[in-house]
């Protein structure tokens, strides 16, 4: 029953053919089950999961109007705000923290009666592109144990993968919901910049994050898309337009879709067996009447060393906050003011974190701002340029979630410049602040490749047809990992 | 000897009077139990989002059009990156390049000479928390600090002038006329003692003629308009000192020692900060539409200067008194309205300016805070005109009217205090004089004339001063005659 989606166990709920309770204890059987393996979640949230699905469960006897995630089981990525939940960042600096609040998607899925299952492992404050950077523990692949569920939202793909939940929200600041659902074989979706309110989302990059579905196939998220979507008066940069129905978006057709694969995206650096599987995938687009061309995105080179000046410079800032002062780890060796702030954040933040704070405090310090930080943004506008000169020609553009499938544990830990190239496929997206999909379309000795569909600026029903219409012509989302 | 000429800057912060935080919705009442007024966002939670105020951006315009600015199409917010406990995310939401407005001047009158001072900028920032130490002053060495974030999150305004005042009287002067624009056009109470208004200066000397600044120093620290003038005479003195001894002024923070009246540096390392200024991600830039500036605009009240040129001319008033009356839109609106009701407006002037002004004092209050109307005051002042009542009547009514805020007419009625015009009753009064003062009456009769004088005072005290002087010594004498 938990292996199945969520509109899947929608129409079993409304026909009374299960209850959410009995959904959320198979669900939590099978973490019982598997956690121990997967390693997805930081925290579990069993009772409050309970409390939800016999809410839940009370509302559809009572034949009220069901909304399609009433009684689903969700998992949500521990950088989200849940009210008197412990939420960590998987860092130690917020090992006891218990937000005073709930974040707003927090809140809207709370007011659903969705179903928390737990906090999700990620990369400390979602820093990482393998969830080896958390400060608690690395979530293992559900395909091959021995490798890295991709990050930073690994938890969230992994739990979605191992059937640990039903689906589930990551956050995405430069790949960290496509990523690790390729890395999954599931389906993950970054909205456009200010689609979905960031109130709540403890912030890495401000200008780039995005909260967004994990979920097992299109359908879902199309559906997860609909209820966290929306503008938020407490956050400014959420966007006040109306929000349509992206459930009338699934229409099985690609029929004269233009659609442009990023050349840049599949040479160098691309393993054989990926550019295989998106060669196939522009072919299966074709065979449905799209219309495929090649196209060229020259400033994508730059997009990684862009991001590694823009992203860490806001976390840099960001991060500030984690002081010792008012929440979180306080070192114990205080003599005074500035050592309690020196040993609070040497003994609270893991290295990437600190490697990040440093390169963003030194792209902003007087001197430099103008070289790095200035210069960073000069070229965001050059990479946002060739996104909208190409949607000029292309409804949406395809390529390579990641380089490569996933990777093992360790394999690339100790360097983090190869681990920073994972995400140049993925990268440019948020630079732009595009909407973007990753589903599966392919396997390469037994680890899942997918697929990226980008979309124009709030063209999410665009991107999410094109999705749908793929999968419906491809089984890739029905394949699940043997634990 | 050389002619030195100082070159004063000022940095000023002023408290806006909105009712919310500038970027969430916690009250900014003052004086609220520590940590009370505060919510997840000014205490800088991880997660939270920034909001900006409307109505902070609405003050912060409406300054700028009084003090001539040009203001902004677009202006953008930015993080100015530095850790203190006081301060919860350890950055202050703040302005830095594209400011809300920029480019404008206040006139300043020094001496009976006008002057103008530039402003090069207006913008808008967060206040920060207040902090508290047990054991020491500061918070190195401090056994233990505690930290209150109420007043976190307040909005404040920045105001910085070009570097054109040249004496500390001038700037004295400007803070003042920039206390009472403030305060006039009700953006901001301005009090330099309570903190709502806030003033850091640049100083330098150089040589007179001379084209380069010289080194300048911050003095921080200047609680009121006697510290900005003393502090700017210290730090201008010290300059001179150690220029005219060969010495060098160093580039540095300098904090006023109110009681010691002179300039303590710091040490340079703790003033040397990289704050890392970059745009706020989190927000919007401010673009505020012509439309609403209009609105702004149509808010603003007719500012000092102007409206005391106006009742100069219009009530034939002194420039004192004008600027008496001009020195609260409260007072002017008064004065304006009691003069449209009553129509010897320097009269009327003279009891604001003293009976009214008087008890405003005395019992700490403004004339906003009474009841009492202008009408009332242009009513008691025709009953004067009229004779019902003396003006040394008048003056018990008016406290009356003050304690009570009865109408003018029950008070007399119910006090007794008619002037008494009836002879026949006045004459009564007389006789009993007569009777009772046997002794002044002979020595009239002798010829003793001023001895009248007495006479009419023992009326006035019998009648409680309800006679007329002159009527009651016209029929004295008609009486003793």
């Amino acid at each position: 029953m938990n292996s199945l989606t969520a509109h899947e166990l929608h129409q079993l709920l409304l026909n009374k053919k299960v209850s959410s309770v009995e959904i959320t204890e198979a669900v939590f059987k099978q973490i019982e089950k598997n956690e121990d393996k997967v390693k997805a979640y930081v925290s579990l949230t069993k009772e409050k999961a309970l409390k939800n699905a016999e809410e839940a469960d009370k509302r559809i006897r009572s034949g009220e109007n069901i909304p399609p995630l009433c009684g689903i089981p969700i998992a949500i990525k521990d950088n989200m705000c849940t009210k008197g939940t412990r939420t960590t960042c998987s860092s130690k600096i917020l090992n006891n923290y218990l937000p005073p609040y709930d974040a707003t998607i927090v809140k809207k899925l709370d007011d659903l009666l969705a179903v928390p299952t737990g906090k999700t492992n990620l990369d400390e404050f979602a820093m990482g592109s393998s969830t080896e950077n958390s400060g608690y523990f690395t979530t293992k692949n559900p395909w091959d144990l021995k490798t890295v569920p991709g990050g930073s939202s690994g938890g969230s793909a992994a739990a979605t993968a191992a059937d640990e939940c039903i689906l589930a929200l990551g956050s995405d600041t430069g790949g960290s919901i496509r990523q690790p659902a390729s890395f999954c074989g599931v389906v993950g979706l970054k909205p456009t910049y200010g689609l979905v309110s960031r109130y709540g989302l403890i912030a890495f990059a401000s200008s780039l994050d995005q909260i967004g579905p994990i979920t097992k196939d299109v359908t879902d998220a199309a559906l997860l898309l609909n209820a966290i979507a929306g503008y938020d008066q407490k956050d400014s940069t959420s966007v006040n337009r109306p929000v349509p129905n992206y459930q009338n978006s699934l229409v099985n057709s690609a029929d004269k879709l233009r659609i442009g694969l990023i050349s840049d995206l599949m040479g160098k650096g691309i393993d054989e067996d990926v550019k295989k599987a998106i060669k196939t995938a522009a072919r299966v687009f074709e065979s449905m009447g799209a219309i495929v061309e090649e196209v060229s995105m020259p400033t994508f080179e730059y997009a990684v060393p862009t991001y590694y000046i823009i992203a860490p410079a806001e976390a840099s800032s960001n991060l500030a906050r984690f002081d010792g002062v008012k929440f979180g780890h306080r070192s114990k060796e205080a003599p005074d003011l500035i050592n309690m702030y020196y040993n609070t954040r040497k003994e609270g933040f893991g290295s990437e974190v600190k490697r990040r704070i440093m390169i963003g405090t030194y792209v902003l310090s007087a001197g430099y701002y103008d070289a790095f930080y200035l210069k960073a943004l000069k070229a965001r506008t050059l990479i946002k340029q060739d996104f909208e000169k190409a949607f000029k020609r292309f409804d949406i553009l395809i390529s390579p979630t990641a380089p490569s499938v996933a990777f093992k544990i360790g394999e690339k830990a100790n360097d983090p410049l190869s681990m920073y190239l994972s995400d140049i496929a993925t990268i440019p997206v948020n630079l732009a602040g595009l909407p973007a999909i990753s589903l599966p379309c392919g396997f390469s000795k037994g680890l899942p490749i997918g697929l990226q569909i980008i979309g124009d600026a709030f063209a999410e029903e665009k991107t999410l047809q094109a999705a749908f219409a793929y999968e419906q012509h491809t089984d890739w989302h029905k394949k699940r990992p043997k634990l | 000897m050389t002619n030195w000429e100082t070159i004063i800057g000022l940095e000023i912060h002023a408290q806006l009077l909105t009712e919310s935080k500038m970027f969430c919705s916690c009250s900014t009442k003052f004086g609220a139990k520590p940590n009370t007024n505060i919510c997840p966002v000014c205490t800088g939670q991880p997660g939270v989002l920034p909001v900006t105020n409307k109505k902070a951006i609405a003050l912060a315009i409406k300054t700028a059009i009084i003090l001539n600015c040009k203001i902004e199409k677009t202006s953008i917010f930015a993080r100015k990156n530095y850790f203190y406990p006081d301060l919860p995310k350890d950055f202050q939401i703040s302005q830095y390049e594209l400011p809300l407005a920029v480019n404008g001047f206040i006139d300043i009158e020094v001496e009976g000479v006008k002057k103008r001072i530039g402003i090069t900028r207006v913008h808008l920032e967060e206040d920060a928390g207040k902090l508290v130490h047990k054991g020491s002053a500061r918070i190195m060495g401090a056994g233990e600090s505690l930290v209150d974030y109420n007043r976190t999150g307040t909005p404040l305004m920045e105001i910085v002038t070009e570097p054109d005042i040249r004496s500390s009287l001038e700037a004295k002067v400007f803070m003042e006329t920039l206390q009472h624009l403030l305060q006039f056009i009700g953006v901001c109470d301005a009090k330099m003692e309570e903190g709502s208004l806030r003033c850091d200066a640049n100083i330098s000397i150089r040589p007179e003629g001379a084209n380069k600044f010289g080194t300048k120093t911050e003095v921080k620290n200047m609680n009121s308009f006697r510290a900005v003038a003393k502090a700017l005479e210290a730090e201008e003195k010290r300059h001179k000192e150690v220029l005219q001894e060969g010495g060098k002024i160093i580039q540095e923070t300098r904090f006023f020692d109110d009681i010691a009246e002179t300039t303590i540096g710091m040490r340079s390392k703790e003033s040397a900060h990289d704050y890392r200024y970059f745009p706020e991600p989190d927000l919007v830039p401010i673009e505020p539409e012509h439309a609403w500036i209009e609105e702004i605009k149509k808010t603003i009240v007719e500012l000092p200067t102007k409206k005391a040129e106006r009742f100069e001319k219009d009530f034939e008033l002194s420039k004192a008194d004008a600027e008496f009356l001009t020195s609260t839109p409260a007072i002017a609106d008064f004065f304006e309205n009691c003069a449209k009701h009553y129509s010897k407006p320097k009269i009327a002037a003279n009891w604001i300016m003293g009976d009214l002004a008087a008890y405003l004092n005395a019992n700490n209050l403004t004339i906003d805070k009474i009841d009492f109307s202008p009408l009332k005051l242009a009513e008691m002042l025709g009953l004067i005109d009229k004779g019902t009542i003396s003006g040394k009547i008048a003056k018990i009514v008016l406290a009356e009217i003050l304690k009570t805020g009865k109408n003018v007419q029950d008070i007399i009625k119910d006090l007794g205090l008619t002037q008494i015009s009836d002879e026949s009753e006045i004459n009564n009064i007389i006789d009993e004089i007569i009777n009772n003062n046997p002794k002044q009456v002979a020595e009239f009769k002798s010829g003793k004339d001023p001895v009248i004088m007495f006479l009419v005072g023992q009326v006035m005290k019998a009648s409680k001063g309800r006679v007329k002087p002159d009527m009651a010594q016209e029929l004295l004498r008609r009486a003793l005659s």
